[in-house]
């Protein structure tokens, strides 16, 4: 068990390095650098600006000394928004979009995971039959067809609810379901078809021959084993609710991360897109080394290599 | 004499004539031997009986002609800027379209209206769908070439050869993807263009460098799903007798892979690769919704969907039709992967 977490966080590790470096060598093939686009700037003060970065200096020198302060949680300064630190925007930026995601994962979990029971429950028949029709529309339909449509029906329209920025709790409601639609069908289908699955299995037949309550036969057998798919599947959502907020936030002008990053992109502010891609790809590394190990208290008979 | 027949004997009374050979007909109503079903043959069977694979395969060919025919035959082009019908609503001419038409000339409606720039929309939309059809048929054939031979590769040479290569899908399943496509499509854009310009790669330059950043991006990054799922079949497959025997006859591993191992998963391999295009549609319009995607005044459902979001409230369905598009073929493309799965790879069904 400690030698596979040790494996796992290591390979993890692993990953960053090759992210890092990945991200580092494509952001600098990317024509055009950070100071082409200020028309105002002459050839001079380019060059002053780029030395005070350190762009001025061979690429390889260049990676030396961004992964060696990347390794002190050093992401340096952001070129673009001038006087701030790469850390600085991150810390104040990030909150808005880790709670909509998390608020995503809440809403997934606590709406999928039940109704793919009860379409489970009710194999075959019309409630069933619903479930599946809304699940597989719901995985059809990408973030930004849900987010728009709810823009213009619920604020547009009936003007019911705030489309702008994170303010209040009634301001989450449209962004929160635009990104958890998917998760939340996807997660009702995996769990009625992996309940279904379990639900046939001996140990079932054996649990009601015994006279076990059939609550208890859904919450202390069936619950139990069905469940590990969904867990599977935690950390992919995690990665896809962080980087699909880009969307969202966009839609609903949320000052999010995901913002930052698509503008950091396009403007070629280098160490912004370092630091932004640094981070979110640890968190979803993290996310997904600690899943893994969650499997193996979940499902004590799965052998971790 | 005649032998007395005893009443209870069970003995056949038998003539001479009972033993000549039989007729044609009769022969043929003694065969009972059905023609051997393929494997082909009983899939399609299979596939046909589902009616929702049925219908999303016959919305696919409608979207496809759509798509990929209509175009070539449309009086307007996507690109086209008609001055006057600028923001038009749907059946609605301009001025001098209506002059035109007193005239007596036949003027084409604009069956979903105009843009602002006085695009015809309904052009617009099928070379949007056209667009994300392609993203999603290319790229998923890519993924299909590198994942299955990848995946075979791993799995028929075993022990170390397997273990980096299955090292390396590793890493590359937990590298955050849209991060790495976001870079990489960008980081691309520049040295296709140039390669574009050199008069070898016109082709290039036609489909649109944007566009073939997008096709290598998917190619290079989702392949590892479809390798592991191919190697986990050759896996098994490997073991069997015809593979033995195909190596004692003297045939070489690439011969083996090719003609024995991937023609026998060919089931997974259709499969995986019809539920892989919904998915590669997908994330181009999420990239082009972000604006990174194909680049103007190409149109894919994704921008145009962006381009609608300005005029929301006056012209929400400019918005709603890419939407509607794009939520349609996604979910054809599912139901059909779907269809193929439980009729051609039982086994893999969720």
């Amino acid at each position: 068990m400690a030698k596979y977490a040790v494996k796992r966080v290591a390979l993890g590790f692993l990953t960053l390095f090759i992210v890092a470096t990945l991200t580092f060598f494509l952001m600098q093939a990317v024509p055009g650098g950070p100071f082409v686009a200020e028309k105002a700037m002459s050839a001079e003060a380019i060059a002053a600006q780029e030395a005070k970065y350190g762009l001025d200096k061979p690429l390889h020198v260049q990676y030396w000394n961004y992964m060696k302060n990347a390794a002190h949680f050093d992401f340096g300064q952001c070129i673009k928004q001038q006087g701030r630190s790469v850390a600085e925007i991150i810390t104040t930026k990030f909150p808005a979009s880790a709670k909509l995601a998390l608020c995503a994962v809440a809403v997934a979990l606590c709406v999928g995971i039940p109704v793919g029971c009860i379409a489970a429950y009710h194999r075959g028949k019309w409630l069933d039959n619903c479930i599946i029709l809304f699940a597989t529309c719901g995985i059809a339909v990408p973030s930004f067809v849900t987010a728009t449509l709810l823009l213009y029906f619920l604020s547009s329209k009936l003007q019911l609810l705030p489309s702008i920025g994170l303010d209040g709790p009634l301001n989450y409601i449209m962004p929160v379901i635009a990104l958890a639609f998917y998760p939340t069908a996807y997660i009702a289908r995996l769990m009625r078809s992996s309940l279904l699955d379990v639900m046939g299995q001996d140990y079932m037949r054996t649990a009601k021959a015994k006279g076990v309550s059939g609550f208890k036969t859904l919450f202390k057998h069936a619950l139990r084993n069905a469940i590990l798919p969904v867990v599977t599947y935690v950390g992919p959502m995690l990665a896809q609710l962080l980087t699909g907020s880009f969307v969202v936030e966009k839609i609903f002008t949320v000052p999010g991360l995901g913002r930052e990053f698509v503008s950091a992109i396009s403007n070629r502010d280098y160490t912004m897109i370092m630091g932004t891609t640094i981070f979110l790809a640890s968190l979803v590394i993290i996310a997904n080394v600690l899943v893994d190990i969650l499997y193996k208290f979940i499902d004590p008979r799965i052998k971790l290599k | 004499m005649e032998k007395k027949k005893n009443p209870l004997s069970f003995q056949l009374d038998l003539k001479p004539e009972d033993f000549l050979p039989a007729t044609q007909d009769e022969q043929q109503q003694l065969v009972v031997m059905r023609d051997s079903v393929s494997f082909w043959k009983d899939g399609l069977r299979r596939f046909r009986k589902n009616k929702v694979a049925m219908i999303s395969l016959v919305v696919i060919v409608i979207i496809m002609l759509l798509a990929f025919v209509v175009p070539a035959f449309y009086p307007y082009s996507y690109e086209q800027q008609i001055r006057g019908s600028e923001k038009l609503f749907p059946f609605e001419y301009s001025r001098t379209e209506l002059q035109r038409m007193e005239k007596g000339e036949s003027v084409f409606p604009h069956i979903c209206g105009t843009d602002r720039l006085g695009r015809d929309y309904a052009i617009r939309l099928m070379m949007g769908a056209r667009i994300s059809l392609l993203v999603g048929l290319v790229a998923s054939t890519l993924v299909l070439l590198i994942g299955s031979i990848y995946g075979a590769v791993s799995a028929f040479f075993g022990g170390w050869v397997d273990m980096i290569m299955m090292r390396i899908t590793d890493i590359i399943y937990t590298v955050p993807d849209i991060l790495i496509i976001i870079l990489l499509s960008i980081a691309l854009k520049g040295p296709l263009e140039n390669l574009a310009a050199l008069p070898a790669f016109g082709w290039l330059d036609r489909i649109g460098p944007n566009l073939v950043s997008i096709f290598v991006v998917f190619a290079l990054l989702y392949w590892v799903s479809m390798a592991r799922i191919v190697r986990s079949q050759v896996l098994t497959l490997k073991e069997s007798e015809y593979v033995t025997a195909a190596r004692a006859l003297g045939a070489s591993s690439g011969r083996i892979i090719k003609k024995h191992l991937l023609t026998n998963c060919i089931g997974t391999l259709i499969v995986t690769t019809t539920l892989q295009i919904p998915s590669s549609i997908f994330t181009e319009s999420f990239l082009s919704f972000l604006g990174l995607g194909a680049a103007a005044p190409m149109p894919s459902l994704g921008t145009l969907a962006t381009d609608a979001l300005n005029g929301l409230n006056s012209r929400p369905y400019l918005l709603f039709l890419p939407a509607l598009t794009i939520s349609i073929i996604i979910l054809s493309f599912n139901l059909l992967g779907d269809g193929l799965r439980d009729a051609f790879d039982p086994k893999l069904k969720d």
